[in-house]
């Protein structure tokens, strides 16, 4: 490329540079030295890690809650994009309509409207009930249940189009070549399909699972309180322990447990290629 | 399995019976009858349109018809699944597996029918060894040439021993100079093999150079069949003599019929045709077909039955020939080509030349 070309686009992305370096790295850094300097300098808020009960079960609960999330969103992403690859021109659109609609409400109308319909009074429990499927309510909210479902919710689109994204450059002709050679249907998806949609897949594993850690208005509302996960309990240690080096703390852990996921996943695939950078 | 003996294996045979698909109110194959002899190499020869990639993948069991059927060797094949008929097939683009290696490639038809690859291995390596590519075995198909990767698909669509290979236009996506090597060395593969190949196309030259059978298919229908000489010699219609090589036609008026031949007037011209006594009538039109290569060019008037004077409009140096486009006053614009090393005329535009041929030389068409 011709160098003063490129220097033009160094000018060019200039602002959002500097938009990211003041707000965004700044405070990250921050909130780093926050975390060792809060009550007092030193490592003390990171021993909580290893000794403090509480900080465990909201780290398992967190890992629990994420794992499920996102096998649950994978499996039904891939189903979902697997279908819109394989319809028509009209029922495509119109399934790629009703996957991203759900990216233009509200995360927090979404959850209240999860809340109103598993509610013990809401809509699901009451009809099951009158169709005497059950006598007592079922207990679908304020509990890992209702976090999953609300979260599955939101992170669906997530999933679905890098997946779809990914088997739009898969070529038809590849599985009618393994049926001519005596592929059954299941076999054609199985060894030629499905190894070429790896990609796609660990595309979406990544995002909704990175998502997934720090997510906070569904969990803090569709759990009540009894589902208590990381990035809720920063916001409480911020605002009512006002204990800001262990929400640092917790906030950087999370922010390495990212980089962490990304390393171990790294190790197994090319991430370049996965995220379209090669 | 392939082992470079001589047409040992006898083939399979096909038939389609009345085999028809149609699209909407589009009827892309339209009732078609089709014979294809044990290991016979059987071309469908059309434009784009005609039906024949559409009859291919009947064959292939990716097509549902919607009526008619195909027996193999008198067995009703119509609705078998693809991977119930064991047919090897060639796709256009070839459509190896991107994530497996050419070894893997070739292995999958065997590994599917329940062969490990320590068994399979023997059968890959000849299977790779007669189509030249013994030595890529590990490459990915992204790191082998156009070439390569049709000599890998033709490996892999022959290594379990199919009862028909089936071929879409193979050689498409390749140059010029490569496409005449491999037309050799399918011919070469199919007199080792003795398998039936049914092979799609709308390059003439790879239909006449090929294969024993030739069909030219129109508009979902086979317009005329035969052996490739025969059709080129002899083509039964305008469209065929059109698609298969070029032709000059000529359209006339009969005059009078005389011991197998009769003369006709074109354009004030009367000129002389032997033969195709059941097409015309006295007074009634007729269409002549002439190929460029069968006209003979000279400087001054030949002795030739049928002989007209024309213009040099524009002509064409390809090293072996000529081509020329001749203005001529009765006939309007003909073309004619000869080879270059025996050219008895000087080329050059604006020269007036004279095109000379027997009644024999040209042939009696159908005028659609």
């Amino acid at each position: 490329m011709h160098a003063s070309l490129r220097r033009v686009y160094w000018w060019l992305i200039a602002p959002a540079v500097l938009l990211m370096l003041v707000f965004y790295i700044y405070p990250l850094i921050q909130v780093l030295w926050i975390s060792v300097t809060d009550p007092v300098p030193g490592l003390g808020n990171y021993s909580e890690l290893i000794d403090r009960a509480l900080i465990h079960r909201i780290w398992m609960t967190t890992i629990r809650v994420c794992v499920i999330t996102t096998v649950i969103t994978v499996v039904c992403g891939y189903i979902v994009a697997y279908t819109m690859a394989q319809v028509g021109e009209r029922q495509r659109t119109w399934m790629m309509f009703c996957v991203l609609l759900t990216f233009w409400l509200s995360v927090l109308i979404r959850a209240f409207a999860w809340v109103m319909l598993l509610r013990t009074q809401g809509l699901i429990n009451t009809g099951l009930q009158e169709l005497g499927l059950i006598d007592q309510p079922l207990r679908l909210v304020r509990n890992e249940f209702g976090v999953i479902v609300g979260m599955v919710h939101f992170m669906l689109p997530l999933a679905v189009l890098p997946i779809y994204s990914n088997m739009t450059g898969i070529q038809d002709r590849l599985v009618s070549a393994a049926r001519g050679l005596g592929a059954s249907p299941w076999v054609a998806f199985k060894d030629v399909y499905l190894p070429l949609s790896k990609p796609g897949l660990i595309a979406a594993t990544i995002l909704v699972f990175v998502f997934s850690l720090g997510f906070f208005i569904t969990p803090a509302l569709l759990g009540g309180g009894k589902v208590v996960m990381i990035s809720e309990y920063i916001q409480v240690s911020f605002e009512e322990t006002l204990r800001w080096g262990q929400a640092t703390m917790l906030a950087s852990t999370l922010l390495f447990s990212v980089f962490l996921s990304l390393a171990l996943v790294a190790r197994f695939v090319d991430l370049k290629k996965v995220f379209g950078a090669r | 399995m392939p082992d470079g003996s001589t047409g040992a294996r006898s083939g399979h045979a096909l038939s389609l019976r009345n085999l028809s698909k149609v699209y909407g109110s589009l009827a892309a194959v339209d009732g078609v009858d089709l014979d294809v002899p044990r290991g016979s190499f059987l071309t469908l020869l059309g434009p784009s349109g005609s039906g024949k990639t559409t009859i291919l993948m009947a064959i292939a069991g990716f097509v549902e018809p919607s009526g008619g059927s195909i027996l193999l060797d008198d067995k009703d094949i119509t609705r078998f699944p693809p991977d119930k008929r064991n047919f090897g097939m060639v796709f256009q683009g070839y459509a190896l597996f991107p994530h497996m290696t050419v070894a893997d490639n070739i292995w999958f038809p065997l590994k599917v029918r329940g062969v490990s690859k320590a068994d399979a291995s023997a059968k890959i390596k000849s299977a790779l060894e007669l189509v030249q590519m013994g030595h890529l075995a590990e490459r990915y198909p992204s790191q082998l040439s156009g070439g390569q990767q049709q000599r890998v698909a033709l490996a892999r669509a022959i290594v379990f021993e199919p009862d028909l290979l089936l071929l879409d236009e193979p050689l498409s996506a390749l140059d010029k100079k490569l496409r005449a090597d491999l037309q050799w060395e399918l011919k070469s593969l199919h007199q080792r093999l003795g398998t039936t190949f049914i092979y799609v196309t709308h390059d003439q030259e790879e239909a006449l150079s090929m294969s024993d059978t030739i069909i030219i298919l129109r508009d979902g229908k086979i317009e005329q069949q035969g052996q490739p000489g025969a059709l080129y010699e002899k083509p039964a219609t305008r469209f065929v003599a059109d698609f298969l090589g070029k032709s000059n036609f000529l359209q006339g008026t009969v005059g009078e019929k005389k011991d197998g031949a009769f003369t006709y007037v074109c354009g004030g011209q009367p000129l002389v045709q032997v033969g195709a006594a059941e097409h015309t009538k006295v007074n009634g039109d007729v269409v002549v077909a002439l190929r460029p290569e069968k006209i003979a060019l000279s400087a001054e008037r030949p002795a030739a039955t049928n002989a007209v004077s024309g213009k040099i409009t524009a002509f064409n140096y390809y090293g072996s020939a000529y081509h020329f486009q001749v203005q001529t006053e009765a006939l309007g614009e003909l073309i004619a080509t000869t080879p270059a090393w025996t050219c008895q005329i000087e080329p050059s535009i604006g020269n007036t030349i004279w095109l000379g041929w027997e009644p024999d030389a040209s042939v009696v068409v159908r005028d659609r």
